[in-house]
C-alpha cells in the first residue's frame, strides 16, 4: 500500500518538527538550538517533497527544495553567524520559566493542540490527518518559545519556529501553496531574520549582550 | 498447557535471578575495557555476593523491622516482576492480573521498601538518599505507564504479553513516531529507575552525589548482597522488558513447545547482553548531571512519553 507508507513517511517528519520543537525549548545552548533548526528546516522540507514525489509533481518538489536552502541552509548560517559574533554569551541565561516549568507547559500545549487537531482533520481529506496536530503543536511552542525568551536570538530561533509551524500546517491542509506565495513568504522570513540579526548585533553593541529586557527603558 | 506457563515462569525467575550478578560484570567490564583499564571479570560480582554472604549478619542499633525487611521486599517484587512479566513466553502465568499497572507497582514497592530502609537507619546520608530516590521515583513512575501506554494503544491492551506479541505480529509500529518517542522516554526512565549515570553514578560513594548507595550505607554482609543483587535483578528485568516491548524477536507465542521457549530463553539472553553492553558504552562518555538537572531530564522523558501517547491516539483512526 503505497499510500499507507506516504502517510507514515507525513507523519514521520511532522513528528521531527515536532520533537526539535520540543528539544528546542529543552535545550539552552544557542549553538545547539541553531543546529536543531537546522533539523527542523530538514523535516519541513520533506513535507512537501514526499508529498510532489508521490504525486510525480516536480513543482511540490521544487518548493521542497528552496525550502531546503533557505530554512536548513541560509537563515540557520545567518543565525550561527551572530551566535559566533555572541562571544560572551553562548547559552541562554536566566529564564523567565524555568526548564522543568517549561516542558509541563508545552506537554499542556501539545494535548491541547491534539485536540484541536480534531475538527481540522475532519475538515482536511484525511490523509495526513494526524500530522496536522503536531505541526499545530509546532506553532504554539514557538509562540511559547517567543514570549519566554529573554535572548534577542532565542527570540528569532523562536520566530523562525512559527513560521516552519505555520508553513508546515500549509503543505498538510493544502497540499501545497502556489510557488509564487512561498517565494514571497520565504523572502519575507528571510528580511525579518536578517532585520533580526541587524538588531541582535545592535545590541549586543549597546549593552554588551542580547537581552532583550534592556530594552524596557528609554535611553539617550 | 498449564503446566507449562507455570514451568516458564520459574525458568524466567530463575533465570534473572543467575543472570543478573552477570548483567553487572558484563557491564562493569566494558566500562572498564574502554577506560583503558583490564576489568576484575565479568564473574566479579558473583564472587563479591559469595563473599558478603559468608559474612556475619550486622543490625545497626535503632533499626527497626523495617530495615531488615526491605532487601526481602526488593528481591522478592523483582522477582515477581520478573516471573510475570514476558521474558520468555508471551504467555503469563497470573495472566490476567499481571499488566502494565501491576508491574509498575511493584517496581515502585521495591522503591519504597528501600527508602523506608535508608529512613529508618536515621543517618543524615540515608534521609537524604531517601528523599532524593523518592523525588526520583515520583518523576519516573509516571512516565515508565504513559511510554507504555503508548505502546499499548495499538495493542488495545495494558497487558504486557498482549502488547508483545501486537509487536512482534507488526514490527513495523516501533519505526512510527509514537514507538521512537516512547523507545527514548523509555531508556531515559529505565537509566533513572535503576540509578546508572547520568542520574546516580552506581560506581562512587561520594556523599553530596550519592542516591542509591547513599541509602544501602547501613547494609552490610549478606543483606548487603542481596540489596545488590535485588538491584542487578531490577535492572535485569527492565533491560529485558525493553527488548521484548521492542524488539520481541523470538520470544516463545502461547502454546509453543519446549524448543520454542528454549529458543525464546537464548533470544532474551542475548538481547539483554546486548542492551547492556550498549549502556555501558554510552555511560563511558557521559557525566553524572547534577541533582537539580534531574528533573529537567526527567520531565523531557515524561514529555517524550505524553507526546508518544498522544500521537499514538491521533494515529489510531488512520490506522484502522
Amino acid at each position: 500500500m503505497p499510500g499507507q507508507t506516504e502517510t507514515v513517511t507525513v507523519t514521520t517528519a511532522a513528528g521531527a518538527l515536532l520533537l526539535t520543537a520540543v528539544l528546542i525549548v529543552w535545550r539552552r545552548e544557542l549553538r545547539a538550538m541553531v543546529l536543531l533548526l537546522t533539523c527542523q528546516g530538514v523535516a519541513l522540507a520533506a513535507l512537501p517533497i514526499i508529498e510532489g514525489m508521490q504525486r510525480a509533481e516536480a513543482g511540490l518538489v521544487s518548493i521542497g527544495l528552496v525550502v531546503l536552502t533557505l530554512r536548513a541552509a541560509v537563515l540557520p548560517l545567518v543565525l550561527a553567524r551572530l551566535v559566533t559574533a555572541h562571544s560572551t554569551a553562548r547559552r541562554e541565561g536566566r529564564p523567565v520559566i524555568g526548564t522543568v516549568a517549561s516542558l509541563l507547559v508545552t506537554a499542556l500545549l501539545i494535548v491541547l493542540s491534539f485536540a484541536m487537531a480534531r475538527p481540522i482533520q475532519r475538515l482536511a481529506d484525511g490523509t495526513d490527518a494526524p500530522a496536522v496536530g503536531m505541526v499545530l503543536a509546532v506553532v504554539f511552542i514557538a509562540l511559547f518559545t517567543m514570549a519566554t525568551r529573554r535572548r534577542a536570538l532565542s527570540q528569532a530561533v523562536g520566530f523562525l519556529m512559527l513560521d516552519n509551524g505555520i508553513t508546515g500546517i500549509a503543505f498538510l491542509l493544502t497540499s501545497g501553496v502556489p510557488v509564487i506565495v512561498e517565494l514571497g513568504a520565504s523572502l519575507d522570513v528571510l528580511f525579518v531574520t536578517l532585520v533580526l540579526g541587524l538588531l541582535g548585533r545592535a545590541l549586543q553593541r549597546t549593552f554588551g549582550d542580547t537581552d532583550t529586557h534592556r530594552l524596557r527603558e528609554l535611553r539617550d | 498447557m498449564s503446566g507449562l506457563p507455570l514451568l516458564v515462569a520459574a525458568a524466567q525467575a530463575a533465570g534473572v535471578l543467575l543472570a543478573a550478578p552477570w548483567v553487572i560484570g558484563v557491564m562493569r567490564q566494558v566500562h572498564a575495557r574502554l577506560q583503558g583499564r583490564v576489568g576484575a571479570g565479568i564473574g566479579q560480582p558473583w564472587r563479591d555476593l559469595r563473599k558478603r554472604m559468608r559474612k556475619q549478619q550486622i543490625r545497626p542499633t535503632g533499626t527497626t523491622v523495617v530495615f531488615l525487611i526491605a532487601p526481602a521486599v526488593i528481591a522478592g517484587s523483582a522477582l515477581l516482576v520478573a516471573a510475570v512479566a514476558p521474558l520468555i513466553t508471551t504467555e503469563s502465568a497470573l495472566d490476567p492480573i499481571a499488566d502494565l499497572f501491576a508491574v509498575v507497582g511493584l517496581l515502585l514497592i521495591g522503591t519504597v521498601a528501600l527508602s523506608l530502609a535508608g529512613l529508618d537507619t536515621g543517618t543524615a546520608f540515608g534521609g537524604m538518599g531517601s528523599s532524593r530516590a523518592i523525588m526520583i521515583a515520583a518523576l519516573v513512575e509516571p512516565t515508565l505507564l504513559l511510554a507504555v501506554f503508548a505502546l499499548s494503544i495499538p495493542a488495545g491492551s495494558s497487558n504486557l504479553g498482549a502488547i508483545v506479541s501486537t509487536t512482534a505480529r507488526d514490527p513495523a509500529q516501533i519505526l512510527t513516531v509514537p514507538g521512537a518517542l516512547a523507545f527514548v522516554a523509555l531508556i531515559i526512565v529505565i537509566v533513572a529507575e535503576t540509578g546508572r549515570l547520568p542520574v546516580d553514578n552506581p560506581s562512587t560513594h561520594l556523599e553530596l552525589t550519592m542516591i542509591h548507595e547513599a541509602m544501602e550505607l547501613e547494609y552490610a554482609g549478606p543483606r548487603l548482597a542481596l540489596m545488590e543483587w535485588a538491584g542487578g535483578m531490577r535492572l535485569t528485568v527492565l533491560l529485558a522488558l525493553l527488548a521484548n516491548l521492542f524488539f520481541p524477536w523470538g520470544i516463545a507465542e502461547p502454546g509453543a513447545g519446549a524448543l520454542a521457549v528454549l529458543v525464546a530463553a537464548g533470544a532474551i539472553a542475548a538481547k539483554v547482553a546486548v542492551l547492556a553492553c550498549m549502556l555501558a558504552a554510552a555511560e563511558v562518555f557521559m557525566a553524572k548531571l547534577r541533582l537539580f538537572r534531574v528533573p529537567e531530564l526527567l520531565a523531557g522523558s515524561f514529555l517524550l512519553a505524553l507526546m508518544a501517547v498522544g500521537t499514538s491516539s491521533l494515529l489510531l483512526p488512520a490506522g484502522g
